[in-house]
């Protein structure tokens, strides 16, 4: 490879001059002559019969073009919307989903009816008139009595909410009979919205004439999207373009097809012009995908010296009323309970639950964050059980450097690493021995300082195919790009990952430039329109794009940079092994004033004179299978203080040292890092999805939802260390997902600390003000007393608090899912038991509520 | 029933025939193609569509168009100098890469501009108050700060371009 000079430079990204002038174009930016606008009709109950649509009000009412129900769509959408296996095969039957119910809806959201007008504001109204007649029926959202024999169904055809119930591995034995502690905890993941600011939005045109279908959407994966939605239309790939522009960012949510992107482009064939859907954000929050929703019962077996021998897992998955397309990938959580560690010993076991809540699928983590979560948790209240440093438990545990690859306990291999590493590195950055001391004298001022770390690994660079094509049904998780060199020698790469905020622009252009050794303004990267570039592209998400997108745009570039070397040779009149490639000319070895410039030599391709058993042109298309996934890890080390009167918490500190391997461009990397780590952050303190026993949706709009804002966010201190992947040749692994992999376990952990005086070994997230609040006046023994106004917190308790006296260590409650237990589980009904362990009302984010308020004049 | 209108966006008289619910944000999108403010909510809580009236930054989604009548407003389309040189603001978002997927962007632009407008050198609270009303879901907010601050730098170092270039 040609000497660096843009790996591993801050490049300012190519993509923002456009963006921060407002000249970005985001789907709904875009219209086309005599678009109609779609309004969709959703079911307001979670679970119910359909028994009557009456849609002529609507049908007469101004501008409606079409009103279309189930029916109106038999004969244009074809089949199920898919399912991958994932990593749950063995997975049992699961209802099929249809872009429309038909009889019965089963989760709030569900679409039932659409209209079509001439304006935004025409559709809406009319959808209004739709009168839908429906006969609630029992709804499905308490997981534990879901998966009960005589449970209702969350479909009326189930024969049970079963999903699937799969074993990875069950023995323990020898690792817990030589156990000296065991402990155990149950550990909730709430359900998340992961509100992509910009909301989906489908735009679609049909060419009657020559049966072609052009589909713009806010999607991270295109290609899937045309083989998905072309094959249920009937459309072949070579006549349905999918163009997905500026995106206003995914975090998961638009990976998998929805319903409204087969509604849409099947209500422009029917209706022969063409038709714009924009997602409103109460309809994002309500009908796209959710992340999380899971309960994991846990049990950690080890040594009073602070080794861990063994672990035993179960996840329970909330899935929603359908397996998301990609929601069974959340299972990898089971795969990677033991995180960098060594365990002798790892049993774990998935179930999926069918409920009536709209479905989950990967948010950014997708399985990871609740692995680490689950891990972290562990092993801290393991720690406290033995009265260890939790940093010793870790260190003592950590795979070392020389170790590596390291096969983990479920066959998975884990190409580099040095654990122990980043981790002194974020205790010298956090000051942690200081904070110990300062704990120590604030404690005896009744203070409550608390210290976290969390060490996480994820797998991630999907992915090999021989892993990958078996999870998804068949199309293996490869990359491909095209590097096309013009005669002029600018170049063009289309690469089939996706960018919606990541940089690809910047990042592979300065990836290019120095393979081919060509002026990084000369290159252009486009993505995100299946009718360029190769065949298929797989899209961006589960933080592969340099791992697999990059490296087959490395190996694209390599074939062209090859073929220029003997078109080289031949210009001049040298021997192909004589002529070498350095930065940007190729000379002859030993004369180094005979060379050609790229430039000269991609003319040359386009003309006459090459060698005679040469094709004309300079361009290339490459593949890229990677032999094994990519295994990033860190330490993030969160300090806290809760303020006992009133539950909330303070973030003093926040440290991050990660090691994604090379750097392609460290700017790109840190950002990536801030966002993921505020997710992160939220996951811990202020987000949580909630519905009531009913099935009603109680978090609907941002005003309820309590996403950050920039009030909320603490200073962040990030470092790296370098390890680069044996795995590929660039020696890169991924960095989107990190920050929320790390953060929640570091924030929880560190809380967990600051009021471990007060015997508490666990809470759940979000740990809220009030959540913290009763845990901290129920334990000083003041109990909770609505007449207690000094101490009164800002929100009602919740009921249904999950575990709430449920210490770890050997005393912890026993695992509930024997169904015998009276005690509050997720999802059992308090007043509003929502499922993850809260009901009521959402609770604010910290003291002083979400301040989601409008702060500038002229709202109201 | 409609309604005229006539205001003037980014220095040029617009007139137009609309329905009295429109709202200011589908005037500026659909109406008048300033596709640049955007729309990220439905409660008045993202300030995607962050614009300025008079002068003052008002989320566009909370005022109907009819309402903008007689006024003058500017939009992110109408930030940056007519040559096309980035405003000090724009420039410092893209220096400190304050955004990733670039769409709540024009908005915390605009609620930036009048912020710093109000208040020329804000602490790093005053920048947490005045933009507490725009969400952001991939930056975490670090590196607007600091877009925000060194944008204040740069303008206030414009300010008194001369006395600070023969002092330095
Ligand atoms: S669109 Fe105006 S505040 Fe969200
Ligand atoms: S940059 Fe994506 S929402 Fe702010």
């Amino acid at each position: 490879m040609a000497i660096s000079t843009m790996i591993g430079a801050k490049i300012h990204r190519r993509e923002d001059p456009r963006l921060v002038r407002g000249s970005g174009r985001y789907v709904d930016d875009l219209s086309l002559t005599n678009c109609a606008y779609l309004q969709v009709v959703r079911s307001p109950f979670a679970h119910a019969r359909i028994t009557h649509i009456d849609s002529d009000a609507a049908r007469r009412a101004a501008g409606v073009l079409a009103v279309y129900t189930a029916q109106d769509f038999v004969e244009v959408i074809s089949g199920a919307m898919p399912v991958a296996p994932a990593f749950v095969a063995e997975k049992k039957t699961v209802p099929d989903r249809r872009p429309i119910a038909a009889e019965e809806t089963s989760y709030q959201g569900e679409p039932v009816a659409v209209v079509v007008a001439a304006t935004r504001y025409q559709a809406a109204d009319a959808a209004q008139l739709v009168s839908v007649d429906y006969e609630p029926l029992p709804a499905v959202m308490d997981l534990e009595a879901a998966i009960q024999e005589g449970s209702p169904k969350a479909h009326l055809d189930l024969p049970d909410n079963l999903a699937w119930d799969l074993t990875y591995a069950d023995d323990t034995q020898r690792s817990f009979s030589e156990a000296e502690v065991v402990v155990k905890q149950r550990i909730l993941q709430q359900r998340l919205v992961p509100m992509a600011m910009e909301p989906r939005v489908i735009m679609a045109e049909w060419r009657q004439a020559d049966g072609n279908m052009t589909l713009w959407l806010s999607s991270q994966n295109p290609h899937f999207i045309r083989l998905f939605v072309g094959g249920a239309l009937g459309i072949p790939e070579s006549r349905f373009r999918v163009i997905s522009p500026d995106v206003g960012g995914g975090f998961g949510s638009k990976i998998s097809p929805y319903p409204e992107d087969y509604l849409v482009p099947a209500a422009a064939r029917l209706l022969g012009q063409p038709v714009k859907w924009t997602e409103t954000r109460t309809e994002n929050i309500q009908a796209t995908t959710h992340g999380r929703g899971q309960v994991f019962d846990v049990e950690l077996a080890g040594r009073r010296d602070g080794t861990m021998l063994g672990m035993r897992v179960t996840q329970y998955l909330d899935c929603g009323a359908y397996v998301g397309t990609f929601g069974a990938f959340q299972a990898c959580a089971c795969l990677l309970p033991g995180q960098g560690y060594k365990f002798q010993q790892i049993a774990s076991r998935t179930v999926g639950v069918l409920t009536n809540r709209v479905p989950t699928d990967p948010y950014r983590g997708a399985g990871r964050p609740e692995s680490t979560h689950l891990c972290e948790r562990m092993v801290d209240i393991f720690a406290a059980e033995i009265g260890v440093d939790p940093v010793e438990v870790r260190r003592k545990n950590f795979i070392q450097p020389d170790e590596f690859p390291y096969t983990n306990n479920f066959g998975l291999t884990y190409d580099s690493g040095n654990y122990e590493g980043t981790l002194n590195r974020a205790l010298e950055l956090a000051g942690y021995e200081r904070f110990r001391q300062e704990q120590e004298a604030a404690r005896k001022e009744g203070r409550l300082l608390g210290i976290g770390v969390s060490t996480w690994i994820e797998i991630c660079g999907f992915g090999p195919s021989a892993a990958t094509a078996p999870a998804t049904g068949g199309l293996a998780l490869t990359e491909s790009s095209h590097v096309r060199v013009f005669p002029t020698g600018s170049v063009s790469v289309y690469t089939g990952t996706h960018s919606h905020g990541q940089g690809h622009e910047t990042t592979f252009a300065q990836l290019v430039a120095d393979t081919l050794g060509v002026p990084y303004d000369s290159i252009d990267i486009h993505h995100g329109d299946t009718a360029e570039g190769p065949a298929f592209g797989y899209g961006t998400y589960g933080s592969r794009s340099l791992a697999v997108g990059g490296m087959s745009i490395l190996k694209a570039a390599q074939k062209v940079r090859e073929k220029a070397r003997k078109i080289a040779a031949h210009m001049l009149e040298a021997a192909d092994e004589d002529v070498i490639f350095d930065q940007g000319h190729f000379a002859v070895k030993g004369s180094p004033d005979k060379r050609k410039t790229f430039a000269e030599v991609a003319f040359a391709a386009y003309g006459m004179g090459l060698p005679e058993d040469m094709e004309l042109g300079l361009e290339a298309v490459a593949y890229f299978d990677p032999p094994n996934f990519v295994w990033p890890f860190g330490a993030h080390i969160c300090a806290v203080e809760v303020d006992p009167a009133t539950g909330s918490v303070e973030l003093l500190k926040y440290v991050a040292v990660d090691d994604c391997g090379t750097v392609i461009n460290p700017m790109i990397v840190e950002g990536q890092l801030h966002g993921g780590i505020a997710q992160g952050i939220a996951q811990a303190l202020f987000e949580e999805v909630v519905y009531d026993s009913e099935g009603t949706l109680k978090t609907g709009t941002l005003l309820d939802y309590s996403l950050p804002t920039i009030a909320e966010m603490p200073k962040l201190t990030l470092d790296s260390t370098v390890t680069p992947s044996p795995t590929n040749e660039l020696g890169v692994k991924g960095i989107g997902e990190a920050g929320t992999i790390a953060s929640s376990a570091a924030v929880i952990n560190a809380i967990c600390d600051a009021l471990s005086p007060l015997g508490l070994k666990h809470i759940d997230m979000p740990a809220s003000p009030d959540r913290l609040w009763q845990q901290i006046t129920e334990r000083q023994g003041k109990g909770v007393s609505s007449g207690d106004g000094a101490t009164q917190p800002p929100a009602p308790a919740t009921s249904g608090e999950l575990a709430t006296g449920a210490a770890g260590g050997s005393t912890a409650a026993e695992p509930q899912h024997g169904g015998t237990s009276e005690a509050p589980l997720p999802g059992s009904e308090g007043e509003g038991g929502g499922l993850w362990g809260t009901g009521g009302e959402a609770p604010p984010p910290h003291e002083a509520g979400p301040q989601l308020g409008n702060n500038q004049e002229g709202n109201s | 029933m409609k309604h005229r209108i006539a205001v003037t966006v980014n220095g040029k008289e617009r007139e137009a025939e609309v329905e009295p619910r429109l709202l200011l944000v589908h005037f500026l999108r659909d109406n008048l193609g300033l596709t640049g403010t955007h729309i990220g909510c439905d409660t008045s809580q993202c300030g995607a569509c962050t614009i300025h009236l008079d002068g003052k930054a008002v989320k566009s989604c909370t005022l109907f168009a009819v309402q903008a009548q007689g006024h003058e407003l500017k939009t992110i389309e109408g930030l940056a100098a007519p040559d096309g040189e980035l405003h000090p603001i724009q420039q410092a978002f893209w220096d400190e890469h304050g955004l990733q997927c670039g769409y709540c962007t024009p908005g915390f632009i605009m609620a930036a501009a009048y912020l710093l407008d109000q208040n020329p050198s804000p602490s790093e609270d005053d920048i947490k108050k005045g933009l507490e009303g725009n969400l952001c879901r991939c930056t975490g907010y670090v590196n607007i700060i600091k877009a925000v601050q060194t944008a204040s730098r740069t303008m206030s170092g414009a300010a008194q371009a001369q006395p600070a270039a023969s002092g330095a």
